[in-house]
Parts: structure tokens; C-alpha cells; sequence
């Protein structure tokens, strides 16, 4: 006997990734969710970027990593609240650990929540985490071909940065096919070239993600 | 690479499905995966093999068809099909368009025995 469930796979991720983006609007925070390579510059893009906004808006971070504190540690370090999870082997991040970690958070005292999802460039894209924006940061050592290889990353972002721009010199990077290739995979996301450690192209990135969180912070009930 | 993941909520999606009804086994699950997905069929299957153990699907089948990318476009309304590399407009070369399927990650029947 044939029986119709015509239901979505990751109904039960898809659901609690709702019930945190309601969760985040009642509260007023906007949440971005950095997906990169391993060594891309995602913890240092979060640093960069506490530097650049600490003062107007109050920020936590939920580190993703297959095992260890490290991450959490950087940033608690520089006095930002920061949850680590630990997916023990997971390759992404998915909602219901968001939520468990969120729980764990005061959100009515937080503007800004960063979410450092697992270094990888393929899984976190078809996880939902109720986040509001999904960005996604290449280093230029990798290269710019990435956007051929792996191309839903760059359509699920609503933003890329480039980050290492100082080493551009160094590696054999083509800027204008990298920013050509990703303009086509997806049209509106802006690209933006930063040195996250130096600080270098952090305010564009840093003005960007505030006029999100002035959005959010304005659709709060 | 996140097949496993994928696989335990078709399973697990599929042996609910079957207890409502009462089935004593299912035969096969047929389920629709988006080419925009990052869903490849063969560790789908592995998955499968592995996570059907000791369930109602056992020995049930997975009967995986995949659906293209198709989108609209939204400055002259055209629908077409691509590939993940050109979602412009064939029609007047706007890129602005909106996705109407291709991601799709859909549990949508059971077979089973009563």
C-alpha cells in the first residue's frame, strides 16, 4: 500500500529554525551565520568586527567547532559573552544546537549574535539555523576558483568577504574572475575585501552587517 | 558529506509514517532531492544501508529522483531551467530571479505492508 508523506527531510532542523527566528525577532537581535574554510579567517573576522561594532551594539558569539573551547576562548577573552558548541564530529551546525546554545544567552541584552558555523564550504548550506543572514568569507590562499567548485555556498550568502586581501600579491589570485564568477552565482551579494587580523576594509563589512542590525533592532515587538 | 544526517530524518520520517498506518514493513521510500542541494546519491544509498537496520524499513528500497533547477525571471517573467552557473534570464539576460524549485529535500511516499 502506497502512503503520501510529501513532508520536507529536514522538516524537524526546518521547524526549530523557525521557532529561533521567532524567537531572535521578539527579542530584536539580528543573527548572522559565518560559514568558511577551516583557517579561512572566521574567528578573526569575529574579532575584527566586535573591535569595529562593540561600541554601539552589545554582541555574543556561538562558536561552532568539531571539538574544543579554543574559539570560545579567543572571544571571551576580548569580554564578549561566547558559547562554544562542539558537534563531536558533526560537519555543520544545525538548529536545534543553536537553540540549546541560545538558552544558554540572555537575548534581551544582546543586538548582534554571530554564529561561527563548522569550518566547511559544503554542509552548512542546506541547514536552516533561523539565523537572518548567512555570510560567507574566502581567503584569498585558497583561491579563485573556489566559486566553480563549490557554488551553493556562495548563492546561499547574502554577503562574501575576501578576507587575507594583504596577501594578494603573494598568491596567484585572479580578483576580477573571482568577483565576476560570484556576481553570477549570486547578483546582489556584495563582496568585501578585507584583512581581518589588520583591521584593513573591516568598516564596509562593519557598516553592512550595522544597517542590519538597526533593521532588526526596529522590527523588534 | 552531511548524507548521514539527511538519510536518519528520511528514515525516521518514513518509520512514523508507516506506524500511523499500522505497516508491518515497508517496501520502499521515494523521496525528491533539489540539484541545488549538496546531496549526492551514492553516500545517500551508504546511509541507507547503514540507518534502515533494525527499523520497519529493513528491507525497504530508496528511490531517489532528483529535480533540475528551474527559475523565474522577475524583471520579464520568464520561467526557464539552468545549472547552479547560469541563473540569467535566457530571455532578456536579467539576473534577477527567483528560484522556483531545484532545492528541494522531500520525503514523498512510503510503500508498505499492512
Amino acid at each position: 500500500m502506497r502512503v503520501d508523506i510529501a513532508k520536507g527531510i529536514l522538516e524537524k532542523n526546518d521547524t526549530l529554525a523557525e521557532e529561533n527566528r521567532r524567537l531572535f525577532a521578539e527579542s530584536g537581535v539580528f543573527v548572522v551565520d559565518l560559514m568558511a574554510s577551516p583557517g579561512a579567517g572566521k574567528t578573526s573576522t569575529i574579532l575584527a568586527t566586535i573591535a569595529a561594532l562593540r561600541d554601539r551594539y552589545s554582541i555574543a558569539v556561538i562558536e561552532g567547532d568539531i571539538a574544543s573551547r579554543v574559539d570560545a576562548e579567543k572571544i571571551s577573552a576580548h569580554g564578549v559573552p561566547a558559547v562554544q558548541i562542539n558537534t563531536g564530529g558533526a560537519c555543520h551546525l544545525e538548529s536545534d544546537m543553536i537553540r540549546r546554545a541560545v538558552d544558554t544567552l540572555d537575548l534581551a541584552t544582546i543586538d548582534l549574535l554571530i554564529i561561527e558555523n563548522v569550518g566547511n564550504l559544503v554542509c552548512p548550506t542546506d541547514f536552516d539555523l533561523g539565523e537572518h543572514a548567512k555570510v560567507m568569507i574566502l581567503s584569498v590562499p585558497e583561491g579563485h576558483d573556489k566559486p566553480y567548485k563549490y557554488p551553493n555556498i556562495f548563492q546561499v550568502a547574502e554577503a562574501v568577504i575576501l578576507n587575507k586581501y594583504d596577501t594578494m600579491g603573494v598568491f596567484d589570485f585572479d580578483e576580477s574572475e573571482f568577483r565576476e564568477v560570484v556576481g553570477r552565482l549570486n547578483p546582489t551579494a556584495p563582496v568585501f575585501a578585507m584583512a581581518a587580523t589588520k583591521g584593513d576594509g573591516v568598516d564596509a563589512w562593519a557598516t553592512w552587517l550595522s544597517d542590519r542590525v538597526e533593521a532588526a533592532k526596529g522590527g523588534a515587538a | 558529506m552531511h548524507e548521514m544526517g539527511i538519510c536518519d530524518g528520511i528514515v525516521r520520517a518514513a518509520v512514523e509514517a508507516a506506524e500511523q498506518a499500522g505497516a508491518t514493513r515497508i517496501n520502499s521510500i521515494e523521496v525528491t532531492v533539489g540539484e541545488l542541494t549538496e546531496i549526492v546519491e551514492e553516500p545517500l544509498q551508504f546511509a541507507f544501508d547503514v540507518l534502515r537496520k533494525g527499523t520497519l524499513a529493513e528491507e525497504a528500497t530508496l528511490s531517489v529522483s532528483f529535480i533540475a533547477a528551474k527559475s523565474q525571471c522577475a524583471d520579464c517573467s520568464a520561467e526557464f531551467g539552468h545549472s547552479r552557473f547560469d541563473a540569467k534570464c535566457p530571455e532578456c539576460g536579467s539576473f534577477m530571479v527567483q528560484l522556483l524549485q531545484g532545492r528541494e529535500l522531500r520525503i514523498d511516499a512510503i510503500d508498505i505492508d499492512e
